[in-house]
């Protein structure tokens, strides 16, 4: 596409470099586990919320999200909103109530009131499944993303790449722990907005300041004309293509404050006062950056253009990189790339923490030793956890490159949505609510989650799907939140009512008083 | 050789272990046990506590309820109506980027709110919670 590979190259290294360093600063009195899981909970709100929005911002959304405004319009636009809206969830009723409950993990919250070895399995296992989806995905992308900036095509100079990446994002999780990475998100999430809002006001200030002129140029720029400003491109074609499309703006905005490595990141706080601060900034973050990729996205179509968009290799990805050069040139286009191999280095590394936390903390420290671990052997065994899971990523990551795994990153919010939504909000208001309830609903919302996916069009049947030549897909949407999320609360429902088991009224007072008020959880 | 004094009879020493509490002895008021732990069931008896609760539930499930609806109906409404959708309002900018622009404007708007709820309302409450406690002493 005209830029220049030994620059967007170089700008990488200096970027991997520097934030080596800084991670290295960082992580050198990293002993306790604390100090791996949750930096000592030693971040302000602020710092926290800008690494949220660092953690939670993927290059998905970044390359993906501009290019589908650029190609479908209306329709990305729409998509791109479920991801701020989602926040106030986590706002309102997660972030306090999850700092204030638990100490590293999302097991802590679930297993508090409950018989703590099923549960502690149940959610380490959502966990897991999440992030290694989640981060296939992510690795994924690399390749796709490299292919693009670096101009590498053959299969094994991508695989090369993916490696790498999987590498430098182990390195910063062993080196750095919990501080290291969160100082990758900040570093990484600041760059990326700086980026994305000197372009929009670029943006803005060539077309005099006004949206609807950079929206009417960008009509004429595109074979659909005007109606690329309409809903239905994307989203509206069929009556089955609609109900997907609701079936994904449930997930996403319930599925955002659950999902594991955003969990997570509350636990880097103090307290649940600087839990709330940091969600607010993240709001801010993530308004400010969606904002901008509504402007990013017309104005690749207004100024590049919706062929050259589609011709170029990586299609709608590389509206954002295109119009880089468009505006900047090569020294532009290789800061945009490198915000996104940051971008995609920042997620899979908090990924890889928060997996490897869920390993030592639930399964190890509490489910094997019983919670009589040495904390120093509990972050030798996560230390060891990252590099197996760093290891899973990459060879999933090379065997999925090419594939369209597009669906896993939406997979990863119905799943969220479905197996960790319902226990939380149970287990936070519902007395009666005891272990059985809480194993029906993980595993329900997981296994029907999974189960629906496979038989979906996104596995089989399609033009898209894995496996195109095959076809038993009996279920009609590809994103099966809109089944899942209700059936994972009904499983609850039906588990808690349908055993014997009667729940520990005393250990229901410590956790409600508690998760309101941080009484007993040693927080100031 | 003396009687053994008997412990007091009272099954809350953690009142002061004075056996009869009724003076207004601050020490008395602690919802703790005898090692100074916190009393969890009583706190979340207390008056103070269900204050707490009340005050969430009235911000926090209608705001919860209504930015659910208010999304979800704007996608409903941009899947389901889309030539509504369509109509422009200001130049080529129609009705369903508009919503959408207010989607922006809602979240932030309600975030602020919420924060500012929190601090003059919830905050205040909780402290009084935790004063009940010798929480904040150690």
């Amino acid at each position: 596409m005209g830029g220049n590979t030994a620059i967007n190259l170089g700008v990488f290294s200096v970027f991997v470099l520097i934030t080596l360093y800084v991670v290295y600063r960082a992580g050198t009195r990293n002993a306790t586990a604390s100090d791996y899981y949750a930096a000592g909970s030693s971040f302000t709100g602020p710092q926290n919320g800008i690494a949220l929005s660092g953690d939670f911002l993927s290059a998905a959304s970044f390359l993906g999200i501009s290019g589908s405004i650029a190609v479908n319009g209306y329709d990305g636009f729409l998509y791109s909103i479920g991801w701020v809206v989602s926040w106030l969830l986590g706002l309102m009723i997660i972030s306090e109530r999850l700092r204030n409950t638990g100490r590293f993990t999302l097991g802590d919250v679930l297993a508090f009131r409950m018989r703590q070895r099923p549960v502690r399995a149940a959610a380490a296992n959502v966990t897991l499944v999440i992030s290694l989806f989640y981060m296939i995905a992510q690795m994924a992308g690399a390749g796709a993303l490299m292919a693009l900036l670096l101009d590498v095509h053959s299969k094994v100079g991508q695989a090369i790449i993916i490696a790498v990446v999987g590498i430098v994002m182990v390195l910063y999780v062993l080196v750095g722990g919990m501080k290291g990475t969160t100082w990758v998100q900040i570093i990484k999430a600041v760059l990326l907005i700086m980026c994305v809002t000197l372009m929009t006001v670029f943006l803005l200030g060539k077309f005099g300041f006004s949206l609807s002129a950079i929206l009417e140029t960008a009509s004429r720029n595109t074979p659909l004309g005007p109606e690329v400003l309409e809903p239905g491109v994307r989203y509206g074609s069929t009556p089955t293509n609609k109900l997907d499309f609701i079936s994904l703006a449930l997930a996403l905005v319930l599925g955002t404050a659950s999902l594991p490595h955003v969990l997570m990141r509350f636990y880097t706080v103090p307290n649940a006062r600087e839990a709330r601060r940091s969600v607010v900034w993240a709001t801010w973050m993530m308004a400010t950056f969606y904002l901008c990729t509504l402007v990013i996205g017309f104005g690749a179509l207004a100024l590049v253009g919706s062929k050259d968009i589609a011709s170029a290799p990586g299609g709608e990805n590389s509206a954002a990189p295109l119009l880089a050069y468009e505006i900047g040139g090569a020294v532009l286009l290789g800061v945009v790339s490198a915000v996104a191999f940051a971008t995609i280095l920042a997620v899979v590394a908090g990924l890889t923490l928060t997996a490897s936390a869920s390993f030592a903390h639930d399964v190890y420290a509490n489910m094997i030793k019983q919670g009589q671990a040495d904390p120093r052997s509990e972050v030798r065994v996560a230390r060891l956890t990252a590099v197996v899971v760093g290891l899973l990523a990459i060879v999933g990551g090379i065997a999925a490159n090419g594939q369209n795994v597009a669906f896993l990153v939406a997979l990863a919010f119905a799943l969220a949505a479905s197996a960790n939504l319902s226990t939380i909000i149970y287990s936070m208001f519902w007395k009666r609510f005891n272990t059985i309830g809480t194993l029906w609903a993980v595993y329900g919302g997981l296994g029907s989650c999974i189960f629906l996916l496979a038989f979906s069009p996104a596995v089989s049947g399609g033009k898209s799907s894995i496996f195109p030549d095959l076809d038993f897909a009996w279920f009609p949407l590809s994103n099966p939140g809109l089944v899942s999320i209700p059936f994972s609360f009904l499983c609850g429902y039906l588990g808690t009512v349908l055993s014997k088991e009667t729940s520990d009224p005393v250990k229901q007072a410590e956790m409600e008083v508690r998760s309101l008020t941080g009484i007993g959880s040693g927080l100031k | 050789m003396t009687k053994a004094i008997l412990p007091p009879p009272d099954s809350r020493p953690a009142r002061g272990g004075r056996g009869f509490a009724t003076f207004d002895d601050p020490g008395s008021s602690l919802l703790v046990d005898e090692y100074g732990a916190p009393d969890f069931v009583a706190l979340q008896d207390s008056a103070d506590f269900r204050e707490l609760r009340r005050r969430i539930t009235v911000f926090v499930v209608p705001a919860t309820c209504g930015f659910l609806l208010w999304y979800l109906g704007y996608v409903a409404l941009s899947a389901y109506a889309p030539d509504l959708m369509g109509t422009p309002v200001i130049g080529v900018i129609n009705l369903g980027l508009l919503f959408g622009i207010l989607q922006f404007v809602s979240t932030i708007t309600l975030t602020l709110t919420y924060a500012r709820y929190a601090r003059r309302r919830l905050d205040p409450q909780v402290d009084a919670v935790r004063s009940l406690t010798a929480e904040d002493e150690a």
